[in-house]
């Protein structure tokens, strides 16, 4: 029996048929292809892209310098010298990430006990020379400055699940 | 020996121990807080709480002993009931500051907390808030709010430092550890608390926030500093010493360090450290390479050799320098043709030269000296210059042993002093005599002391060593440096003979044996370090040393550095060789070379460098070698540093070179000095290259400027009022210092501080002294 379906499908153009049965229907169906950069894909509140160094209403930064994010980053991405301020508080002189090193892996804003260290949702960003994706504080503060509303509604929206 | 039974293991333990000792031998770990082994049990935590068959109520380890057929549970159900309680009561007023506090990664709150605590926490009042207290620049109270009440630092204070310096104060919520009003934490033992506080209520002020703890390597090293050679962890991260903290080793240190072993690291990371090789040249100081540098050295050496002789080339090793450093050095004279070579560098009677039997040393093991039972200390400034060997006797008195001193100054020793005699210098021989004499007497022994007349506390010194069984007659770094010291060492070792004690020397620096191993001693036709300064010497190489600090006579030796055609100084910091010398080798301290140190009980200790010199700087054994091979003196072939010492060790057991035999030292009658005398201390933060640039230890009171101290009685003679300020003056220089009055210095003597700057420009240790108005 199989001989016989095999022997006419040799001649029925069976295959050609079933594939471009396939190329038919996805062309009468809905698009998903996304016009990017025009259209974008929708994102999570916990979108992992980059990091951002994050302060307290008053304008105090977050970072307390514990240094847990340095410790479980599994890239080694992230560097941090501490020194006491002034005012006897522990803060950092640098903190720089790599982010060519960075897997984005979340693990640092995870360990972070003061939500100082958070990953955005922005992804479009570039260097054009080597070391311009080595983020420094200021960097870092200052996408942190840019996107705190959005940075703070994804940690509102996260938290009953943490 | 009682059987007991913990979690199932049959025990045997001795009599009268705790149950937490009993488990922590058969290996059960009983969480705890308030216990340590070297302090007295305070049962104040109530973390140790286990269940005891038969009894009602959990009951805490570390205060019950253990009883025939005693059946303990450290993990049943009422044991972890209860552990979990009271760590829930310990966390209500315990900040969650781990993220920004120093102990977080070595916390044993925290480790504790995660193994027996519960998840989180029920208590939503608010927490207790302790201030601050200022005790001092080593350990910061920053966070008092961390205390957990186990009085550790109380309890060490009082049982091992010898004082009482904090305390509990207020009752129930309101108890907090604070010092007595408001004064600083002084104790030379301080740091320690820091690593008793099982939280973080007592941090390290140098290292506060410098590091944590998961980025620290640790590397195991040997003290540089005195001659106990305690064994050091010495953390470091990217190449930099971060910390040094103290590893268990009960034949030296035990678990303590003194605060200059832990805080000299500060010295190592000094911004005056050399790092570049650097020759003068028309006055002027030049960076040049390790190659035109060494051989500036070998063409200045040979040159005075041929022109002037060999004899006139002088080298002076400072005594903390390693084994390997000192044998090279040695060696290189030696093949030079030069024969003047020491590093005696504070010492000025050599008369013993010759007439000992071996390197003196301290006679005994230094465990052994926690079970003496009568103790003759001479010349010693105990506390300072041996905090730890000081710890060990006041542990010995602390169990009924005597402490008799001989000294110049009655400085307070922290511990009950059975018999006390403080005499001016020059009167030490005639009381050491008195002591031989009243010794012999009761021991009917004849010694050739008949014009010596024996006072009444003498005698009681002497009855007090015959009542021993296990008498030990130390000497320490003032009797060494004493210009008659091989009669005082000659009287002690008699006193000692006749009441059957031991006897020996308290090492004054790191490697004062291993000196004498090494063989960096000047034979016969060769000078030692006074004689080479006595007589000026063409050429000087000068190994660590800082003349104006380190030897027994600052005003000669500048003087004779200043006549030198050629100083070679190989020193880890530049410092006021900058003036006199001509070309300086930066050598690596301690940490950053491999070497040896023999300790006081002769204990051959090897050490690995844990981090790479800084700079150019190299270790100076490398560089001696480098110095053999251009001078073409034979046998500069080593390749590793273990190779020079296994050399100088031959097979590795120096025993039969340890011997404090000293004989015929004959004893003559003391020659007062006229007028004042002077007494000096090397201060405990004074003594080496190193220390001197810790900065945090200089900011202590034992750092301070030096004064001129006097006894009230000589103050009125001079007329002068504690305060005045007063010009000290010995042979061609003087200093203005600030009068103190100390009724525990002897009349008609001065007490001022040698191997600081401030006194640089005075002359000998010891000797006539005159004191002015200002």
């Amino acid at each position: 029996m199989e001989k016989i379906t095999n022997f006419f499908k040799t001649f029925l153009l069976y295959e050609l048929l079933k594939g471009m049965s396939v190329t038919g229907r996805y062309m009468f169906a809905r698009k998903i292809t996304v016009q990017y950069p025009e259209e974008k894909t929708p994102q999570s509140f916990r979108f992992r892209g980059l990091h951002a160094q994050r302060r307290y209403p008053n304008g105090e930064e977050r970072c307390i310098a514990c240094k847990l994010c340095e410790a479980v980053c599994p890239a080694l991405a992230i560097k941090i010298e501490v020194a006491e301020r002034e005012d006897g508080s522990r803060r950092t002189t640098q903190y720089d990430i790599d982010l060519t090193k960075c897997i984005f892996c979340g693990f640092c804003e995870e360990s972070c006990p003061v939500d100082a260290i958070v990953e955005t949702r922005v992804f479009e960003y570039h260097g054009e020379k080597g070391g311009d994706l080595y983020y420094t504080k200021p960097m870092l503060l200052a996408v942190g400055d840019k996107h705190e509303a959005q940075i703070a509604q994804d940690r509102a929206a996260d938290a009953k699940y943490r | 020996m009682i059987k007991i039974e913990i979690d199932g293991k049959l025990i045997e333990a001795p009599r009268g121990s705790m149950v937490i000792q009993a488990a922590q031998q058969a290996g059960v770990y009983i969480p705890h807080f308030c216990y340590h082994k070297k302090l007295s049990i305070a049962a104040s935590c109530r973390m140790c709480l286990v269940e005891v068959e038969k009894v009602p109520k959990p009951l805490p380890a570390c205060a019950t002993p253990v009883a025939d057929g005693m059946k303990v549970h450290t993990h049943s159900e009422m044991a972890v009931t209860a552990q979990r309680g009271v760590m829930e009561f310990l966390l209500i007023n315990h900040p969650l500051d781990c993220p920004i506090c120093d102990q977080g990664g070595e916390c044993q709150l925290q480790d504790v907390a995660m193994g027996y605590g519960g998840g989180d926490s029920r208590y939503e009042e608010e927490k207790r808030v302790v201030s601050a207290k200022d005790i001092g620049e080593l350990v910061s109270t920053q966070e008092m709010s961390r205390c957990i009440q186990c009085t550790r630092c109380v309890r060490f204070g009082q049982e091992i430092a010898g004082i009482m310096e904090l305390g509990m104060a207020y009752r129930s919520e309101n108890a907090q550890i604070m010092s007595f009003v408001n004064s600083a934490v002084t104790s030379e033992l301080s740091g320690n608390m820091i690593d008793l506080c099982p939280v973080g209520a007592l941090t390290s002020k140098p290292f506060r926030y410098t590091a944590r703890s998961w980025e620290l390597s640790r590397r195991k090293s040997v003290s540089p500093h005195d001659g106990l050679g305690a064994t050091l962890a010495v953390h470091v991260k990217n190449n930099k010493v971060m910390r040094v903290t103290p590893v268990e080793n009960e034949a030296i240190n035990e678990c303590w360090i003194s605060d200059k072993d832990r805080f000299s690291y500060e010295g190592l990371n000094s911004a005056q450290r050399l790092t570049k090789p650097m020759i003068k040249q028309g006055g002027k100081w030049l960076e040049v390479e390790w190659q035109a540098a060494l051989e500036y050295v070998a063409n200045g050496l040979r040159q005075v050799a041929n022109s002037a002789g060999a004899d006139q080339i002088a080298a002076l090793a400072t005594p903390h320098s390693t084994l390997e450093e000192l044998a090279l050095l040695q060696k290189l004279m030696r093949g030079l043709g030069s024969n003047n070579v020491d590093f005696r560098l504070r010492q000025t009677d050599f008369s013993a030269d010759g007439k000992q039997a071996g390197a003196p040393w301290l006679g005994m093991p230094i465990a052994d000296l926690s079970t003496r039972d009568r103790f003759l200390v001479v010349g010693s400034f105990l506390r300072k210059d041996h905090p730890l060997l000081a710890q060990r006797i006041r542990q010995a008195v602390k169990k009924g042993a005597q402490a008799n001193i001989v000294h110049s100054s009655g400085d307070d020793l922290l511990m009950p002093i059975a018999n006390r005699i403080v005499i001016a210098p020059s009167q030490l021989v005639n009381t050491l005599a008195q002591i031989l004499k009243a010794v012999a007497t009761e021991k009917s022994a004849s010694v050739d002391l008949a014009d010596v007349a024996v006072s009444e506390s003498a005698q009681s010194i002497a009855r007090s060593l015959i009542s021993g069984e296990r008498s030990a007659v130390l000497l320490g770094n003032f009797a060494q440096q004493h210009p008659q010291a091989a009669q005082i060492a000659a009287l002690a070792q008699q006193i000692a003979e006749l009441t059957g004690a031991k006897f020996g020397y308290l090492g004054e620096a790191t490697n004062s044996v291993g000196g004498y191993v090494a063989g960096a001693i000047p034979s016969a036709q060769g000078m030692n370090a006074a004689q080479m300064l006595a007589t000026p010497r063409k050429a000087y190489v000068l190994l660590n040393v800082e003349p104006e600090l380190d030897m027994h006579n600052p005003q000669q030796a500048m003087a004779a550095m200043a006549a030198a055609d050629m100083v070679v100084a190989l020193s880890a910091f530049k410092h006021q060789a900058m003036e006199y010398a001509d070309v300086l080798l930066p050598i690596a301290p301690f940490t950053e070379t491999s070497g040896t140190f023999v300790n006081t009980e002769g204990r051959v200790q090897s050490f690995k460098g844990v981090v790479k010199p800084l700079g150019d700087a190299r270790p100076s054994w490398k560089v001696l070698r480098v110095l053999g091979n251009l001078l073409n003196v034979s046998g500069f072939d080593y390749n590793t540093s273990e190779a020079v010492r296994d050399e100088v060790l031959a097979n590795g057991d120096i025993a039969d070179k340890l011997n404090n035999q000293l004989t015929g030292v004959a004893i003559q009658a003391a020659t007062g000095v006229a007028g004042l005398e002077r007494i000096s201390d090397v201060p405990i933060y004074s003594t080496d290259a190193v220390v001197r640039r810790a900065v945090a230890l200089h900011k202590t009171p034992d750092a301070a400027a030096p004064c001129a101290m006097f006894h009230t009685q000589t103050m009125q003679q001079l007329g002068i009022a504690a305060g005045d300020a007063v010009k000290v003056t010995q042979g061609a220089g003087s200093v203005v210092l600030t009068a103190v009055a100390d009724d525990r210095l002897p009349v008609a003597t001065v007490r001022v501080a040698a191997g600081h700057a401030a006194t640089a420009p005075l002359g000998a240790m010891f000797g006539a002294i005159s004191v002015e108005r200002a």
